[in-house]
């Protein structure tokens, strides 16, 4: 029998389980990652050259990330690895990558799409402003590069990843001025019971806030942000907004790294033609999947954060139970024990998501307040207003028509950074659910291509 | 019974949209149908290129009327869909000299129709358009050609024409078209039927599915342009360039928008689909196009794309549209099939069959494009 060919998209948790489940069934697999080393964005490796401990760059998961490092540098040799590549465009059954001017098309019989998160974010007044980043970029550039986005640092938005980057940089010695929480401290009690699910994550993010604490950092809840105070010039100066009890508050910073909570990166599963569906409970469509990450589409799996933020714990079990599946579907004998137990691990971490959905609620809201002169979509430099004023004129009440008309999503990020805020905006804008506005249509290639591409081939 | 109105028009796009304006001028009362939202397909993602020169030299009176309208579309719309005329440069490589030859002849003749065209030799060219790389061997510039943006076009001319009280329908998908007695009866799939003693069909590739109702089945093939566009630079490409070759794959355009944008389009086009309404970018095709573009303009290899898209688009055999009245049928007109080529001639199209509907003629020579010349011989 021909070894069946299975490609993996991505080496962070989901991808590294993948392929260590692919290699110890026998079959060498192709992994493609855009990084330019394995670990993905949680568990991101530093530069070959950099040598600070495990402890100093993961914090509570440093055993975590240390433990998939290792299984990835023990698969070397077992697997087709192709780090510094992009998968621009999957059709006609072959996924098309490039990785510099180097272009290639891979067929597969099994396709793993473990593609990761990346922030989900609301515009704020004035995060065009050089000194603004999200939650991941400002630990991009921790982790990677050991700097800090600004001497004066705000932390703003809400969820997990607010806290741990917060408390990495305190850590790291980077000045955090504040932490400013949109969710109110009310939203997190009543997320209790199903933060229970996973009490040990529970624990590290309750650590996070008290260290915080420690380390003299302002803290506030429930916050409503107004503006990032600055110019194009000299880039952010401050943050003016509302406390919990209604009092407006400026706070002087340089830099803010802002995001709530995270989202998939999707687009490869749209373009492979993958049915989606609408999470009522993130308020985010989502590619289906049935318990084991089978797609709607034969052959497709989808496994961790980029299929449905559940964390990175839940990246590995869910990236081994996806690989699994797609052993057991091409006919390899698989453990349907442990298949049933990476289910409950993945249904437990699903609850404990269910939690923090709850815990860091998206403030929607925020979309429809936004004032009409704030930059909505950063690529196309489309106000608030400009959308809005194109709802008036056209009518478009649907995502990829305001597009159209707007050029709201439209940029080389294609959405990433604006597109669920300006549908919350639509939707509020034309008075209905936000589902009913639909989910911008992903398009070849997911990251800008070199028009060089092939170039010397 | 929905709707009864002087009327109705099925399909609306760029042809559809602009004859429901213009006959709205003629005063006719006008029922506009459209299966998805207006504009969504051949006519608002093609390249947006509003040329008249390669045109065929009986297609210029009409591609004339055309650029009349464009000219005056932000006053006669009311919206600005970013026309520019800043040019359009057709050139040809050194490997076919005898193409020189075509473009003089094309300008001789396209001067009889008042279309003036300057052909400027390889070096010249590069002088005044340094991003022409050395196979370019020459071209013909044409000063009043320039493009628009197609996202924008149809859906204005069809905001235009509600204003002026066309009723417009979308998501109204035409399941059924029939002569009773004087009228059309046309039925939506949902059971909804609207009537009217005249019926336009402007429904690009699904115009032989209603033409067929009519005994006149014609040979359309859909498929879909092949486009891209890169990130936004500092505008300083002004007019609209295409590679006038025989080869499909060599046949490449792009132009800048004044936001910067450079739109990439040609090469090979990829298949569509009517039934899905949906429209495929094959990588392949992205690979070729931009391989043939960097031997065009080798600098934009500098430069990414950040999305690729198509759209349905009807082609006939011999590349020229199906337009003008029935010959089975009185009262019914077809505008349909503009083969990848009808974003320019649009609103010349929509005013020249609203001038037959309501005045029974016009002066400009549509007889190529008569639906006769598909008819079997019985």
């Amino acid at each position: 029998m021909v070894e069946p060919r299975i490609i993996i998209v991505g080496a962070g948790p989901a991808g590294t389980r993948a392929a260590e489940a692919c290699v110890q069934a026998g079959i060498r697999p192709i992994v493609l990652d855009e990084g330019r080393r394995d670990g993905g964005q949680i568990y991101r490796r530093q530069p070959d050259n950099f040598t600070r401990p495990y402890a100093k760059l993961y914090g509570s998961e440093a055993g975590r990330a240390q433990a998939l490092h290792e299984t990835f540098d023990g698969l070397k040799g077992k697997i087709d690895y192709r780090p510094e590549t992009l998968v621009w465009n999957i059709a006609g059954g072959q996924v098309w990558t490039a990785s510099q001017t180097y272009q290639d098309a891979l067929p597969y019989d099994a396709l793993l799409l473990c593609t990761g998160a990346t922030d989900r974010l609301m515009p704020v007044k004035g995060w065009q402003f050089a000194g603004s980043y999200s939650l991941g970029g400002a630990q991009v550039a921790l982790k990677s590069q050991a700097v800090s986005i600004g001497h004066k640092v705000v932390f703003m938005g809400s969820g997990p990843l607010l806290y741990l980057v917060a408390s990495q940089y305190v850590e790291a010695g980077a000045h955090v001025v504040a932490v400013l929480d949109t969710a109110p401290y009310s939203a997190r009690i009543k997320a209790l019971p199903d933060l229970l699910a996973v009490p040990s994550v529970l624990w590290n993010g309750v650590a996070l806030t008290m260290k915080l604490k420690r380390a003299g950092v302002a803290v506030y809840n429930g916050i409503k942000p107004m503006e990032i105070n600055g110019n194009a010039a000299e880039g952010v100066s401050g943050i003016r907004f509302r406390t919990g009890a209604g009092v407006e508050q400026q706070v002087a910073c340089d830099a803010v790294a802002m995001g709530h909570h995270l989202r998939p990166e999707t687009q490869l599963a749209d373009l492979a033609r993958c049915a989606f569906v609408f999470d009522p409970v993130t308020r985010q469509w989502l590619p289906e999947r049935d318990g084991d990450g089978r797609s709607s589409v034969a052959g497709i799996y989808l496994a961790g954060d980029g299929a449905k933020i559940l964390g990175a714990r839940s990246a590995e079990a869910s990236g081994r139970l996806g690989a699994l599946a797609a052993l057991a579907d091409l006919g390899l004998p698989v453990d349907k024990g442990e298949m049933a137990s990476l289910r409950g691990d993945v249904g437990t971490y699903a609850k404990f998501a269910r939690g923090l959905a709850k815990a860091f609620p998206w403030p929607s809201e925020q979309a429809s307040q936004l004032p009409d002169d704030a930059l909505l979509c950063r690529c196309e430099g489309v106000t608030a207003g400009d959308l809005r004023a194109v709802m008036r004129e056209t009518g478009a009440q649907e995502a990829n028509r305001a597009k159209a008309f707007s050029r709201v999503g439209m940029g080389r990020c294609q959405g990433r950074y604006c597109g669920l805020a300006a549908a919350e905006l639509i939707a509020a804008e034309a008075d209905i659910p936000v589902e009913q506005v639909g989910r911008l249509r992903a398009q070849a290639p997911v990251k800008p291509l070199t028009i060089a591409i092939g170039d010397d081939q | 019974m929905s709707g009864a109105s002087d009327v109705i028009i099925v399909g609306g796009g760029l042809m559809g949209s602009s004859a429901a304006l213009f006959l709205r001028g003629h005063g006719l009362s006008v029922t506009l149908l459209e299966t998805d939202l207006i504009g969504r397909q051949a006519s608002g993602t093609n390249f947006g290129n509003v040329r008249r020169q390669g045109r065929p030299i009986h297609q210029l009176p009409l591609a004339n009327r055309a650029i009349a309208i464009w000219r005056q579309s932000r006053e006669l719309l009311g919206a600005d869909v970013e026309y520019l005329q800043s040019g359009h440069i057709r050139v040809c490589y050194r490997e076919r000299p005898e193409l020189v030859g075509s473009m003089e002849e094309y300008a001789a003749n396209a001067r009889a129709e008042g279309l003036e065209l300057e052909l400027l030799s390889g070096n010249a060219l590069r002088d005044q358009f340094p991003f022409f790389g050395p196979d370019v061997l020459a071209g013909s510039y044409s000063a009043t050609d320039g493009h628009a943006n197609p996202r924008l076009a149809a859906p204005a001319f069809a905001r235009a024409a509600a204003r002026l009280g066309a009723v417009i329908h979308e998501n109204t998908k035409i399941v059924d078209a029939q002569k009773v007695g004087e009228d059309f009866i046309v039925t939506a799939a949902d059971g909804r039927t609207f009537r009217a003693p005249i019926l336009l069909i402007t429904a690009g590739a699904w115009g032989n599915a209603l033409s067929s109702q009519f005994g006149e089945p014609v040979p359309i093939v859909p498929k879909g342009p092949n486009m891209s566009v890169t990130e936004p630079v500092p505008y300083s490409i002004l007019p609209a360039v295409g590679v006038m070759t025989p080869l499909e794959e060599e046949t490449v355009y792009f132009r800048q928008v004044a936001r910067g944008n450079i739109v990439l389009g040609g090469s090979t086009r990829g298949p569509s689909f009517p039934d899905q309404y949906r429209a495929y970018v094959e990588p392949q095709n992205t690979l070729s196009q931009l391989k043939h573009i960097r031997r065009l303009a080798p600098q934009l290899g500098k430069l990414n794309i950040i999305r690729v898209w198509s759209g349905i688009e009807g082609y006939m055999p011999d590349s020229q549209p199906v337009m003008g009245p029935s010959a089975t049928t009185s009262g019914l007109y077809y505008a349909f099939g503009f083969s990848g080529s009808g974003f320019q001639i649009g609103p010349g199209v929509g005013e020249t069959m609203a001038e037959i509907i309501a005045k029974g003629a016009t002066d400009i020579p549509i007889q190529p494009y008569r639906i006769e010349r598909f008819a079997t011989p019985s």
